[in-house]
């Protein structure tokens, strides 16, 4: 039998190795997880396009009119797009930077011989447990001008006695509120560099000694590009999520004041449920997912990059 | 026959992998999907709840802050259902801020069968279906027995969205205690100047650092206090013929006077991070001597579970600015939800919550919409500081615009009033700039 005769055969009797039986077996086991993820996420994906197509501004079942593409052609002539754009990347980028420096910090330091080390690691994951409107509830008590911690502590120690209005400005407000989500979600990277690090052979560690490799000369030659897959999927996660962020600046500010901490995800959300724009906000929703899925791309094609370069 | 009409019928009569036949086929099947689920198709415009048996599972949104408090529902649902015992209701509670948006993500699936609605959205909800309109189910007589503020409410162009439910304005409050340590007599706070007046002794006397507290965060809120002022010093939100008034003479005055009271040092910079609640706490800490707020502070403040300055704490009518002294309407509904399948159950229990033996019982967290209930000694002996007050400032409401696009254009002052408290524009600039984003969402 010729190999295109035989793989007919084998296509024929559903799949390589088993009967037919086996193949709708396989089937029937997979479809109620495919129902699901097609209920859950698939179809709503779509609806939202769908929706973004139609100047559906009411959120009953009607009769709405088919607009093309001129949500998305009114989200470039919106000023206050590009407002909050701004602030999103600038949170995106802050956030992400901080969260990224200060994992792979603490990381490190959790991979050196310290005492009590599975406390310290255990310590670290309170924060990324926390739920994030939790987070975000008792950050905004903390900076409370009138009653809150961080004031307090800066009172009793003697650095200020002002009653600071840590939300109380714009840029000032969108740092407080990236400190509170550092705070949080440093933990997850922790984690992940924590897990890369324990990859690297101790043998690569004890050559660079041998060859009188200073600390730092070791970190960027050996921790860095071997921990760069690691490096590489918590930066597209982070990127993703800080990209999207709502809920934190929900609870901490309202998106004031004077609009200053307002993101995509969040203008999104005001045009969508409270001024009733679905079509609109649909579109917004579809740019958001466009433009983290083209930063996404981007980090991978430069740490791809990066690594072959380092192969070289 | 054209190349490209030839090209077409190729694709299916071709000689292609099962590969190609297969991402064509997907690609032919998700065009039809998603013209099978294109919005213009499915459904019609109209409520399709139903009148159900007066009997059943309902289910009611209300709001977990001013007015009545969780524990007032909790207990007139309790007495409700022992009158009607062939209905269930389960009461679910959510914060002003999300009250709007839980209402409309909840509207389609019929979730709710009673929501909370505030004076603003009966336009919004109304002309979008998401509420009943409930004229047929009014008895004529309410008009008369209610006051004018509360029959409003509920009402545009004509039809009734709901019950009044919440009979609110802002009331001035003081801490008398505050006000005797810096030798100020209480009659000064009946106008504006007066207030300042006395703000400034209150902080050169040290007594509080900043006198005055608001609820100026970017919120709903910002727009109450701001109504309250706008009226007091001339202004109106929209003119006649509906397009934005409020950027001049009187709406421009009443932002200056909230601006310069920050620049002064006489409201607590952390105003324009507040909502009514962070007022009340500073306030019953005894951080701040003056406040504008609900009614509902008035019960709070003077219980010493909740406050610090509980016996100090007095309310007065709203002061007047150059042009008098009307209060925001910041009354709120019981609505029944269109898509509703047991209404008329929904309705007994709306009747139920609004009727008079019932409002006069809980006075003391929100007062009743009904006229003679003013002069009902048990009310007034319910909340005796502020019934009087009410009698003279629920006589003189003002409502906020009701139009569709009210949230829209709300947001648009609320970012706009925020940058001129803040010092980055002028009140003029910060008001013209509103007025000029909000003539675009007005246009019909």
């Amino acid at each position: 039998m010729s190999i295109a005769a035989e793989r007919r055969t084998k296509r024929r009797l559903g799949g390589t190795g088993g009967g037919k039986g086996e193949g709708r077996f396989a089937l029937a086991l997979l479809l109620p997880a495919g129902i699901v993820v097609f209920g859950v996420v698939l179809y709503p994906v779509l609806r939202t396009l769908v929706i973004s197509f139609f100047n559906v501004n009411s959120p009953m079942p009607g009769s709405y009119p088919f607009v093309g593409l001129s949500n998305y052609t009114k989200v470039f002539n919106d000023s206050t797009f590009y407002s909050v754009l701004g602030h999103t990347m600038y949170f995106t980028l802050v956030s992400t930077f901080a969260e990224l420096s200060l994992g792979i910090a603490v990381a490190l330091l959790l991979n050196s011989p310290l005492k009590f080390r599975w406390f310290w690691r255990s310590l670290v994951v309170l924060p990324w447990a926390l739920p994030t409107i939790v987070n975000g509830a008792l950050w905004r008590w903390i900076y409370n001008s009138q009653y809150g911690a961080l004031n307090g502590l800066l009172d009793s120690l003697g650095i200020s006695h002002t009653a600071h209005q840590w939300l109380g400005s714009p840029l000032l407000a969108l740092n407080m509120v990236i400190l509170a989500d550092v705070w949080k979600n440093t933990s997850i990277v922790v984690f992940f560099i924590l897990a890369g690090l324990q990859t690297i052979p101790e043998d690569l560690y004890e050559a660079a000694r041998i060859d009188g490799s200073g600390a730092w000369q070791t970190f960027r030659r050996i921790t860095l590009p071997l921990l760069a897959p690691s490096i590489a999927v918590v930066l597209v996660l982070r990127t993703i999520e800080a990209f999207k962020v709502f809920d934190i600046i929900y609870v901490m500010t309202g998106g004031g004041p004077a609009s200053g901490t307002q993101t995509v995800a969040f203008y999104t959300y005001l045009q969508a449920f409270s001024n009733q724009l679905f079509g609109y906000g649909a579109a917004l929703a579809y740019l958001i997912v466009l433009a983290v899925f083209a930063l996404s791309t981007l980090y991978l094609r430069i740490l791809k990059q990066g690594q072959m370069a380092g192969v070289e | 026959m054209s190349d490209e009409s030839k090209a077409i019928p190729e694709i299916f009569t071709a000689n292609r992998s099962r590969r190609q036949f297969l991402a064509i086929s997907g690609s032919a099947g998700l065009v039809a999907f998603l013209a099978a689920c294109g919005v213009s198709s499915g459904g019609s415009s109209s409520a399709s709840g139903g009148s159900g048996g007066g009997k059943g599972n309902i289910r009611a949104l209300f709001m977990k802050q001013a007015g009545y408090s969780e524990e007032n529902i909790h207990a007139m649902t309790a007495a409700f259902q022992k009158a009607n015992p062939g209905i269930t209701v389960v009461a679910d509670f959510v914060s002003y801020e999300a009250l709007h948006d839980k209402t409309v993500a909840a509207a389609p699936a019929g979730t709710y069968d009673v929501v909370l609605i505030d004076v603003i959205w009966p336009a919004e909800f109304g002309l979008k279906k998401i509420v009943s309109d409930v004229s047929s189910r009014w008895p004529s007589s309410w008009k008369e027995q209610m006051l004018g503020g509360a029959v409003a409410t509920p009402m545009y162009d004509g039809k009734f969205y709901g019950v009044p439910w919440i009979l609110d304005t802002k009331y001035f409050f003081y801490n008398k205690a505050h006000l005797t340590k810096a030798n100020i007599d209480p009659a000064q706070l009946d106008t504006w100047d007066g207030v300042m007046k006395a703000a400034r002794s209150l902080k050169s006397s040290g007594v509080t650092k900043y006198p005055l507290i608001w609820s100026w965060q970017q919120a709903e809120a910002l727009i109450c206090d701001y109504t309250q002022l706008l009226g007091a010093f001339g202004g109106q939100f929209l003119d006649a013929s509906g397009a934005p008034a409020f950027n001049q003479a009187g709406g421009v005055a009443a932002l200056e006077f909230m601006h310069q009271s920050i620049v002064d040092g006489l409201s607590n910079p952390a105003s324009t991070q507040s909502l009514e609640e962070d007022v009340r706490h500073v306030f019953s800490a005894g951080q701040a001597s003056m406040a504008l707020n609900w009614t509902y502070m008035y019960g709070l403040a003077n219980d010493p579970k909740e406050s610090q300055i509980s016996g100090n704490v007095e309310v007065l009518q709203t002061p007047a600015g150059p042009t008098g002294r009307p209060g925001v309407n910041g009354s709120m509904a019981l609505a029944l939800a269109a898509e509703s399948k047991n209404q008329d159950a929904a309705w007994q229990y709306i009747t139920y919550l609004t009727s008079q033996p019932v409002q006069n019982q809980y006075a003391l967290s929100s007062l009743p919409v009904w006229k003679t209930s003013y002069d009902d000694p048990a009310v007034v002996k319910t909340n005796p500081a502020v019934v009087p007050q009410a009698k003279k400032e629920l006589g003189d409401l003002i409502l906020r615009p009701q139009v569709e696009n009210y949230n829209a254009m709300s947001q648009v002052l609320q970012a706009e009033i925020q940058k001129a408290l803040l010092g980055q524009k002028s009140a003029q600039k910060a008001l013209d700039d509103a007025a000029s984003k909000a003539s675009a969402l007005l246009k019909p």
